[in-house]
């Protein structure tokens, strides 16, 4: 735990008289907290839960699940491990935090896999029960780990978590399952004691979640209680923590991850440009929460396909877009692999689509539910042909709303599909969000063509140019007089007829290639932080924006010559990119692959970047990228 | 709901008000010149206006049919096209959405596309050119061409089995299949009038003549002399009879479809397998489908119509039970159950 400000008599956070602590509280700036257990353990469930409440308390908080491929590996194992993190703190923060400093385990493997995350001196809190023979070996131990002395350097707390919720439910008639699954409940009431969070939150879930089964509503509500109360009465734990609440922004706030933000930010999209919402998906993991989220939102005339497969998914999106609607659809990096081809129809049709890549490990099947950023020039490049479009990332949970408003936006501006780039860090942390006033939203103006009197007695051209977008018209179907065809072949500008003519493919490469370009008039100034020369520039794009900010700012408060710049646009970059990158004598380009921004920052400005690169389906550790910034410093 | 009125008065469409300004480009004596002209003398005859209608197309000699057509069109993708038509028409309900495409189009690159177009039983219309050759890619085998077939790609003979199209459709669950043959007019007239009237996925084979890669492949049947003989015209409720005589017929013994002639060996037309196009179970159909000459007539016609369950009015039913109870609220939808404020 970072930085101890005071330590005060018990805390009068409000919490409910049957919730009053007697033992003392120390205020701490932020917190890491990872709990770890089997798939079935409820370890979202919990972490989810502890992260709402630490926002409703007013800290910034960011979390980052990290769970395994398998749904429900055989329990006990370390293929079974799933993990939560959450970081909540008393000031601004940009990551879910590279160490923990309290790490939950709820079994042997839990603690197998996550001992390293741990912060050296750090509170371990074991479910002592569950380091059975049996797990142990399962987990690869030979000792157990809570006796052998082996965990010295860590505060060591051994809770019996399974005794102590069967202790709880004696006498309520539930079956010995029933009782194993409350158990979570057990370790969040610790948690809760621990960090002063307000109880009332967790029981009202539980209310709910339970309402039409009130035995096991009782009982989740009894074992929370257990925890809590355990913390309370146990010599284990001598003080609570404090986390004064965050000097955040004004404004209404709720907690929001990747995924949810860019179906938000489609269905505001579509809502703003008065179009119809239509989105494709093909289940795959990390995007497939999209695809529900848009499921739901019926009232607002969305459109739904689960599509047969990647291609079918894309094209079904392509037919929307014919049809005059905002046509989206959704994958993961092996995803857009198989919807290249069709992307590069869209591209030659000039019909707006954005296609979502929430990217994970690859290549092929590769790392599905970890992280990583290595379709950027998959996105930019992998079609055949000269096949441009513009690429847009988001760097966070709560940018994702923003990014996917704006590849919509543009989209539709442009006649262009847009590729949205996130990731499985995103998709799936979360994160407080300022909540923004619809009316604040801006409108999408739309190019629809309604009405034959369009071209005047002269001929329908769907591809005659919108003088600064280069856009086409977009011809409203089942308009009297305004049948045209499109197609992938290429056509002669203006009337859109099939054409072979060389000099005109020629022109039309060109066009759609200046199209893109003129996407540059979209984007504000590359906003840096620190001072616009210096030692290093730090430049980022996607998730490892946070840990770039946290670095950058560390290092500055050292008096060091560090900046940041980040790039939201990937295609085409900024048009002051160059002139920020001119004004350091290193530059520093992070990413979770093997240097991919880096090749088109070498290339296209004859900088001598450097790579930054990790490659280990985790976020880039703040420890790890500082000393990789230290590293281009002058010493 | 996918019913399309003309929108005034009935407007009386000649074929040529579906013909678009371009050349067409199919080389002379194709096939495929028949099925267009018969294609826009069906919508001419069914009077939806073409601002109403949307020719959808994949990728091969075939799929250049929008081109041709004075609707809206689009030119997709190598097999592609039930999907983008599939987008389309949930979108669109309103325009009526035609499909062209191809033996290699539909049963090769696209097999996965064309199986859940019926699954789902989207309201298109499936015109599938079947000249079991690869024409625009000049002269590859096909998935509909016959075991041992000589090709380019088979320079000794194929060793793959074929597809029957009709066969694949039902056993996809499709609620409309027919089958026509590119010279018959007559024949394709009726089959397009039922497919352009039946709601949910119509699909139409289309025996098409390649008369530079394949000619001929369909002669035993396209040909006058050959059709009466060759062919059985399938209609509903009435028995099966063929020949130019109308002297043979069919009769199903058991499960097994059985050439007879009439008048031998006491044999009437009560004896006959009648047509039943409306039979809910498909079990019967699919003998039919598998009827090929020389050992049977090959059934010409409607082999199947049903009612069921159709997909784009599926969603959008949902779409629209919801939006009468619920209002769109995106202020509310942003916010989301959970909130706090900062002041």
């Amino acid at each position: 735990m970072s930085e101890q400000l005071h330590t005060s008599a018990p805390a009068p956070h409000g919490a409910p008289i049957a919730f009053r602590s007697t033992k003392p509280s120390e205020t701490l700036t932020d917190v890491v907290i990872r709990f770890a257990g089997d798939s079935g353990d409820g370890i979202q469930l919990t972490g989810t839960q502890f992260t709402q409440a630490s926002a409703l308390a007013g800290n910034d908080t960011a979390t980052f699940p990290d769970f395994p491929a398998e749904i429900r590996a055989p329990a006990g194992t370390l293929a079974g491990v799933s993990g939560f993190q959450l970081h909540f703190a008393s000031s601004d923060i940009f990551t879910p935090g590279d160490l923990c400093d309290v790490l939950v385990v709820m079994n042997p493997a839990a603690l197998a896999s996550n001992q390293k995350w741990l912060k050296e001196h750090g509170m371990l809190i074991a479910n002592a029960d569950a380091f059975t023979a049996k797990n142990l070996k399962m987990a690869g131990y030979e000792r157990n780990p809570l006796d052998d002395g082996s965990l010295a350097d860590w505060q060591v707390f051994r809770v019996d978590l399974a005794r102590l919720t069967n202790d709880a439910l004696i006498g309520m008639g539930l079956s010995a399952k029933e009782v194993e699954r409350c158990k979570n409940y057990f370790a969040l009431g610790l948690v809760f004691w621990l960090y002063e969070r307000q109880p009332q939150l967790v029981e009202d879930d539980i209310e709910k979640k339970f309402a039409s089964k009130p035995l096991l509503k009782d009982a989740n509500i009894k074992v929370f209680r257990a925890g809590w109360d355990y913390g309370e009465n146990t010599d284990q734990f001598r003080v609570r923590y404090h986390v004064p609440a965050a000097k955040i922004a004004p404004g209404k706030y709720r907690s929001l991850t990747g995924n949810e933000g860019v179906a938000l930010g489609f269905v505001a999209a579509a809502q703003k440009a008065g179009l119809g919402l239509y989105y494709s998906g093909y289940p795959i993991t990390p995007a497939s929460d999209v695809l529900h989220q848009l499921s739901l939102y019926k009232e607002f005339g969305v459109r739904t396909m689960q599509a047969e497969d990647e291609i079918a998914a894309v094209c079904s999106a392509i037919g929307a877009s014919f049809g005059n609607w905002l046509a989206i659809t959704g994958t993961s990096g092996p995803g857009v692999c198989l919807k290249a081809e069709a992307i590069g129809l869209a591209v030659m049709t000039e019909l707006p689509l954005v296609i979502l890549d929430v990217q994970r490990g690859g290549p092929s099947t590769g790392l599905p539910t970890k992280t990583e950023q290595a379709d950027l020039l998959q996105a930019i490049y992998g079609r055949n042909g000269e096949c441009p479009l513009p690429v847009i990332a988001a760097r966070s949970p709560a940018d994702s709303f923003e990014c996917a408003f704006e590849a919509c936006r543009v989209a539709l501006k442009y006649m262009v599909p847009v590729i949205l780039l996130t990731d499985g860090s995103i998709a799936n942390g979360a994160e407080p969000w300022r909540i923004p006033n619809v009316d604040d939203l801006p409108p999408i103006p739309v190019r629809l063509v309604k009405d034959r009197a369009h071209f005047g007695d002269g001929p329908v051209l769907p591809y005659q140019r919108e003088a600064v977008t280069l856009a086409r018209p977009w011809l409203y179907l089942g308009t009297p007089g305004l049948e045209h065809r499109l197609g992938g072949i290429e056509k002669w500008d203006s009337t859109g007829h099939i054409s072979y003519d060389a000099a005109n493919h020629h022109h039309m490469v060109k066009t759609r290639q200046a199209k893109v370009d003129a996407v540059t008039q979209e984007m504000p100034p590359t906003e840096v932080i620190g001072d616009r020369t210096g030692d290093v520039l730090v430049l980022s794009w996607g998730s490892p924006w946070g840990a770039c900010v946290t670095a950058v700012q560390t290092l500055r408060a050292q008096g060091r010559a560090v900046s940041h710049a980040h790039v939201r646009w990937l295609n085409p970059l900024p048009p002051d990119l160059g002139a920020v990158l001119a004004g350091f004598r290193r530059v520093l380009v992070p990413e979770i692959n093997n240097g991919q921004l880096i090749k088109l920052v070498r290339a296209t400005y004859l900088v001598d970047a450097q790579g930054f690169n990790r490659i280990n389906g985790q976020p880039i550790s703040v420890a790890e990228l500082t000393d990789a910034i230290l590293d281009q410093l002058p010493h | 709901m996918s019913t399309l009125a003309p929108e005034t008065a009935p407007i009386a469409y000649k074929a040529k008000d579906f013909s678009s300004d371009q050349d067409v480009r199919w080389c002379p004596g194709c096939g495929d010149y028949s099925i267009l002209a018969n294609v826009q003398r069906a919508l001419a005859k069914q009077g939806v206006p073409p601002h109403q209608i949307a020719t959808v197309a994949g990728i091969g000699c075939s799929s250049r049919f929008p081109y041709y057509m004075a609707t809206y069109g689009f030119h997709g993708i190598h097999g592609r096209a039930p999907a983008i038509a599939t987008g389309l028409k949930v979108v669109r309900p309103d325009l009526q959405v035609w499909m062209a495409t191809g033996d290699g189009d539909s049963l090769s690159i696209g097999g996965n596309h064309f199986i859940h177009l019926f699954r789902r039983n989207v309201d298109i219309k499936v015109l599938l050119f079947n000249n079991r050759i690869y024409g625009l890619t000049k002269g590859q085998y096909s998935p509909t061409s016959e075991l041992g077939k000589k090709t380019k790609s088979s320079p000794f003979g194929t060793v793959e089995t074929p597809f029957r199209a009709v066969s694949l459709a039902i056993g996809a669950e499709a609620s409309f299949v027919a089958r026509c043959i590119d010279v018959d007019a007559k024949g394709s007239a009726d089959v397009f009038a039922a497919a352009a009237a039946h709601v949910g996925t119509a699909f139409v084979e289309i025996l098409q003549n390649c008369n530079i890669f394949n000619d001929g492949a369909w002669e035993h049947l396209a040909a006058k002399e050959n059709r009466s003989d060759h062919t059985l015209m399938l209609e509903h409720g009435k028995p099966m009879v063929f020949g130019a005589a109308r002297d043979k017929g069919i009769k199903l013994v058991g499960l097994r479809p059985t050439v007879v002639k009439i008048g031998a060996d006491g044999v009437t037309e009560a004896d006959l397998w009648v047509h039943d196009a409306h039979d809910e179970d498909p079990t019967r159909t699919f003998l039919l489908s598998r009827m090929e000459w020389p050992e049977f007539p090959v059934p010409i016609g409607l082999f199947r119509a049903v009612t069921r369950p159709v997909y784009d009015q599926l969603v959008n039913a949902q779409v629209e039970a919801v939006q009468r109870t619920k209002k769109p609220d995106l202020q509310r939808l942003l916010d989301g159950s959970k909130t706090w404020t900062v002041a």
